[in-house]
């Protein structure tokens, strides 16, 4: 038994070095991870969304903010920008396909809304016999889940077709470059992956282009030296942290205060750090990178009996409502929610052997004032956690499926 | 003497705890394949079979080295944050290619043991609830995880991806060493002396102290393994998905659910019975109806309900069971003498 | 105790500090002192106010949680009551003002309901409170979520949210008023017999049992008033900020934080009531200071796990020097001599 305990002692004793040895291999490794612990807070914020900005990105979305998309706008989610296109033919049938989709998750009502929209789209396409019937399997936010979630349906060897909306950008992809081995077309949507073997890569724009709308928007109804409260749901999701990069970046360039907290989307934090921030001084904008608990932030200024501020939310129409019911200067950027119908119809466009492109980028444009009312009209009787721009409008089961849910 | 003595009865009941948990486990695969096939699907494929193999692996790890510090009598919390952590500094280390494997492997388990000794320590010395102690030491990694990595970290050379990714007769590798790891802690428990203190302390710690067992040196121990298991399965999660997360332990609930699967598999939580057998049913009964559950495409949340539900219903069985036998027992001695 | 009371009432309140669950009292007014100097507008009485409306469900949930802690168990259960009670506040009450005493009759009755289940299992099948309370988290949180398609349909009407959100003539917020009144509730019920059996449960279950007292029937009681407690928080935090989702999540963790920084022992038997509420205070003080001071929040939870582990430490070494001079094993004697004797008032104020 003493020599059990001594080796305990060294095991420990040489845990605690190596605890040592590793804080330093880290820093050795990631030169930007060790200096943030002990700079102030402002410059720590700006270095953490320094690793998230990518300027060659950033000036490409803004470009493509104004750029013309091929197909009829009454149909956005068709709408691409023109780009190099995959070649299809060689998966052309005329026989109902199987279709695998592999799913993060439905953990958020934007996901929700989005899941509602493609599970009415795959009944008309089934009713097409375009899709003889799709299996879906919900990695619940695990990135483990998920890979073998992919590895089960190549296993299957049943899948014609796999749909993928990756829980994470890198640990997805060599799960993805496996379902691409198959040979059978492989569509990966929303979050991308470090691959371009997927037949089609469906996305909006992207996270810099809300980030410049909804900056550009701040900027011009405030002055330098106003203060922004940015609310951000949480760390390292890149479509989330390449919203706030490119917001950051340009409102810190235009002279702007910016304090940025992370809330884990709960609207009890919401409301306690604007508390705290109208407690500690003026607050004349707040900017987030998703609208869900955008109420409690408006409230939490009316419980202060302060102004309300020029704001951004999303198109969630609990944010939406919010803003009609009050004067409030606002914009609803948009992270198009009728992306989620677009997979099943490349699918289609493959089965017929039509090119599919490459990259595709689906418009994405805030909803303004002037769009406000009129958006809110074509949701009525939408539960709060809808998204208006969920493109199902013209699915013969609307409304029901999305009020009910 | 008294330790072992003790320990003997908890044995003989958990033997036939054990063999229930595998005649529930072959229950739950008979229903699961009947459900399956009404479904018009089938169950007995080699892909179900590395489904629910790789499903099982990474939980499995974390359960056995969790069932050596509840038999000890304490609990681990922080789990899912030793498993993020092995795996970014795994990553890190591994970014310099094939020749970071070796030292990353060693240095995501050392920090892992570390971690662990500080946990055992804690619990030990400071005198801390286990409970509270690794639920502080999680919250206190989970903070500078998320403080000083944003987004995936580091990355794994090809060599160290294939353990991840090879297969040997359609059983995952990943499997296999976890399975090795189940035999070895099984051995230590058993066929070792601090296995037997293990025990022994966590059935009753006063009476091990009285009959000369240094009750700390097995609690630091297991809570050391345990965290090292869980290094394990961070760098299995590196081998898989190629790069260091600082979210990847908690976007699996480890912490919970190896709990969970460790009391499925019949070890009491109050600590001093149970063991590693048992735990591996556990783990693949929770695997087959993950598993099922998917195929079925029951609704996620419902999934989390089933969960609970399976949860609360064999540890109320098992408890009842106890209940029923216990009374005879004593009334049988009464009898007889 | 006998001692104690023999002592002029300015040492006894001296030593009464200087147990854990009189240090907290010290921590608290520490803290306010440190976030009235980091910002001076947070001193004034309606900002102070403000904040106490927004503590109140936590320091109420803490109260819950200290019943269930101090009879020897845990309640995991408590975010997921919280959550239950916010989507059924959601969808139940709605817009429809009818709907407000139904509605929150049903509340309390899932809250009863929750609580008997978690209190049933663990006394009469036996099953430890951790595992039984996991089940029923993991079990109401996917059955809320299933059922509600993860979402709910909208915040509940107004006039129900001004419980949480309003204020009794533009002063006293009712969160306020209503944590007074159960503290003093609570406090109450400390002092009762219940109480007492309580405390004697959770140091001693099998004396308790042997001397006549129903543990089981005290247990489910601790179990019920923790979900109740819960639920009232519930009703509370959809007042304060509307219906979503993750509203509770971590509730249960932090109030047992709140618990044990109160001074609480975990395993029962020790702690006063009104401490954990003061804990909750604290805790959520402690935060606001460190926001002020510019600590980026990624490191609260560090800040908690630190807190947690030393709050449990030093005050297991604290109880038993100033409650047990007399019994302790040798084993302890060790373990408490090293510290300096009377330790507490020093905890956390050294943690910022």
């Amino acid at each position: 038994m003493m020599r059990t305990h001594r080796k305990g002692l060294i095991v420990v004793a040489l845990g605690a070095a190596m605890i040592l040895a590793g804080c330093s291999t880290d820093g050795s490794v990631d030169p930007s991870a060790a200096p943030e612990g002990s700079e102030a807070p402002p410059a720590e914020s700006e270095s953490s969304s320094g690793e998230w900005f990518d300027q060659a990105v950033y000036d490409e979305q803004f470009e493509q903010r104004s750029a013309s998309f091929e197909g009829d706008p009454a149909t956005p989610w068709l709408q691409y920008i023109d780009g190099p296109m995959t070649e299809t033919a060689e998966w052309q049938t005329d026989e109902a396909m199987h279709v695998c989709f592999a799913n993060a998750s439905i953990s958020n009502p934007w996901r929700q809304t989005g899941y509602i929209t493609m599970q009415e789209q795959l009944a008309v396409l089934q009713d097409e016999g375009v899709i003889e019937s799709m299996e879906v399997r919900d990695a619940g936010d695990d990135d483990n889940t998920q890979i073998a979630d992919i590895d089960y349906f190549i296993g299957q060897g049943d899948c014609d077709a796999f749909i993928i909306s990756p829980n994470s950008t890198a640990a997805l992809t060599p799960a993805v470059e496996r379902a691409c081995e198959t040979g059978r077309p492989v569509i990966v949507f929303d979050r991308g992956v470090e691959t371009d073997c997927a037949t089609t890569f469906i996305h909006p724009i992207g996270g810099y282009a809300w980030g410049i709308d909804t900056a550009e928007f701040l900027i011009e109804h405030l002055e330098p030296g106003d203060t922004v409260v940015a609310l951000r749901i949480l760390p390292g999701v890149d479509v989330l942290e390449h919203r706030w990069a490119a917001a950051e970046r340009l409102l810190t360039e235009a002279g702007i205060t910016v304090d940025d907290y992370f809330t884990g989307a709960d609207p009890t934090e919401i409301k306690s750090i604007i508390t705290d921030a109208l407690a500690r001084g003026e607050v004349q904008g707040v900017w987030m990178d998703a609208g869900d608990g955008a109420v409690a932030a408006i409230e939490a200024f009316e419980d202060a009996g302060a102004d309300l501020p020029v704001m951004t939310g999303e198109d969630e129409m609990s944010f939406l409502r919010a803003w009609q019911e009050r004067e409030m200067t606002a914009l609803a950027p948009v992270y198009s929610n009728f992306q989620w119908r677009t997979p099943l119809l490349a699918l289609e466009m493959i089965a017929n052997g039509e090119p599919v492109p490459a990259e595709w980028v689906l418009p994405q444009t805030p909803i303004d004032e002037a769009e406000r009312d009129e958006a809110i009209a074509a949701n009525e009787g939408m539960p709060d956690g809808h998204y208006a721009r969920f493109g199902g409008a013209d699915l013969p089961t609307f409304p029901e499926p999305w009020q009910n849910r | 003497m008294t330790a072992i003595t003790q320990a003997r009865p908890a044995r003989r009941a958990r033997l036939s705890t054990t063999a229930i948990v595998y005649i529930v486990l072959v229950g739950v695969i008979a229903l699961s394949a009947v459900l399956v096939s009404a479904a018009g699907e089938s169950f007995f494929t080699s892909s179900t079979l590395t489904s629910v193999l790789t499903l099982m692996s990474i939980l499995g790890f974390v359960a056995i080295g969790q069932t050596l510090v509840i038999i000890s009598g304490s609990l681990d919390l922080s789990v899912p944050y030793v498993v993020s952590t092995a795996s970014i500094v795994g990553a890190g280390i591994m970014a310099q290619g094939a020749a970071g494997v070796v030292p990353g492997v060693l240095a995501a388990l050392l920090v892992s043991a570390a971690i662990g000794a500080a946990n055992g320590l804690i619990v030990t010395k400071l005198r801390v609830h286990g409970f509270i102690a690794t639920l502080g030491v999680g919250l206190i990694i989970s903070g500078w995880l998320g403080t000083s990595f944003q987004g995936s970290f580091g990355s794994a050379p090809p060599e160290f991806r294939l353990i991840g990714a090879t297969l040997i007769a359609g059983v995952p590798l990943s499997t296999i060493i976890m399975l090795a790891c189940a035999g070895l802690a099984a051995l230590l428990l058993h066929r070792t002396r601090l296995g037997h203190h293990i025990y022994a302390v966590g059935g009753n710690a006063h009476v091990a102290r009285l009959s000369g067992v240094r009750t700390q040196v097995p609690v630091v121990v297991s809570h050391i393994l345990c965290s090292m298991l869980a290094g394990l399965a961070g760098l299995l999660l590196l081998a898989r998905t190629s790069v260091g997360s600082p979210t990847i332990g908690s976007q699996g609930g480890y912490d919970l659910m190896s709990i969970a699967a460790v009391v499925l598999g019949g070890t009491l939580l109050a600590g001093g019975s149970g063991g590693v057998l048992g735990t591996i049913g556990g783990v693949a009964i929770f695997a087959v109806l993950d598993h099922v559950m998917g195929v079925l495409e029951v609704n996620p949340f419902f999934k989390d309900f089933v969960r609970g539900a399976v949860i609360i219903v064999a540890v109320a069985l098992y408890a009842w069971r106890s209940l029923q036998r216990r009374p005879p027992r004593f009334h049988g001695k009464g009898t007889r003498t | 105790m006998t001692a104690l009371a023999q002592r002029s009432p300015g040492r006894r309140f001296l030593s009464a500090l200087a147990t854990p669950g009189g240090a907290v009292f010290v921590l608290l007014v520490v803290l306010l002192v440190a976030a009235s100097i980091a910002n001076p507008r947070f001193a004034e009485p309606d900002q102070l106010v403000r904040f106490l409306a927004r503590t109140a469900p936590i320091a109420i949930a803490a109260i819950g949680q200290f019943f269930v802690i101090v009879s020897g168990e845990f309640d995991l259960s408590m975010g997921a009551v919280i959550a239950a009670q916010v989507v059924i506040a959601g969808n139940v009450i709605g817009q429809d003002e009818a709907m407000i005493l139904p509605g929150i009759a049903l509340m309390l009755l899932v809250g009863v309901v929750v609580g008997l289940l978690n209190g049933l299992l663990t006394t009469l099948a036996k099953v430890p409170s951790f595992i039984v309370t996991l089940g029923t988290m993991l079990a109401l949180y996917g059955f809320v979520r299933f059922l509600t398609g993860g979402a709910a349909t909208g915040n509940p009407v107004d006039s129900f949210r001004e419980i949480g959100r309003g204020s009794l003539g533009d002063v006293l917020p009712y969160p306020v008023i209503i944590l007074v009144v159960l503290a003093v509730g609570a406090w109450l019920l400390m002092r009762a017999p219940f109480g007492h059996t309580l405390l004697a449960v959770g140091d001693n279950p099998v004396a308790a049992r042997l001397s006549g007292t129903r543990t089981g029937a005290v247990k489910v009681a601790a179990f019920v008033l923790s979900s109740l407690s819960a639920t009232v928080a519930g009703i509370l935090l959809v007042g304060y900020a509307g219906v979503h989702p993750s509203i509770g999540t971590g509730y249960e963790f932090q109030a047992i934080t709140a618990v044990v920084l109160g001074g609480a022992v975990l395993g029962g038997g020790r702690g006063w009531v009104l401490s954990a509420a003061a804990g909750a205070i604290a805790l959520e003080l402690l935060f606001t200071v460190l926001n002020q001071v510019g600590i980026d929040s990624t490191w609260r939870p560090s800040v908690q796990g630190i807190i947690i582990i030393l709050a449990v430490a030093l005050g297991a070494v604290a109880w038993r020097t100033a409650r047990r001079p007399a019994s302790v094993t040798r084993a302890e004697a060790a373990a408490g001599a090293d510290p300096d004797p009377i330790p507490t008032p020093t905890p956390t104020p050294g943690e910022q």
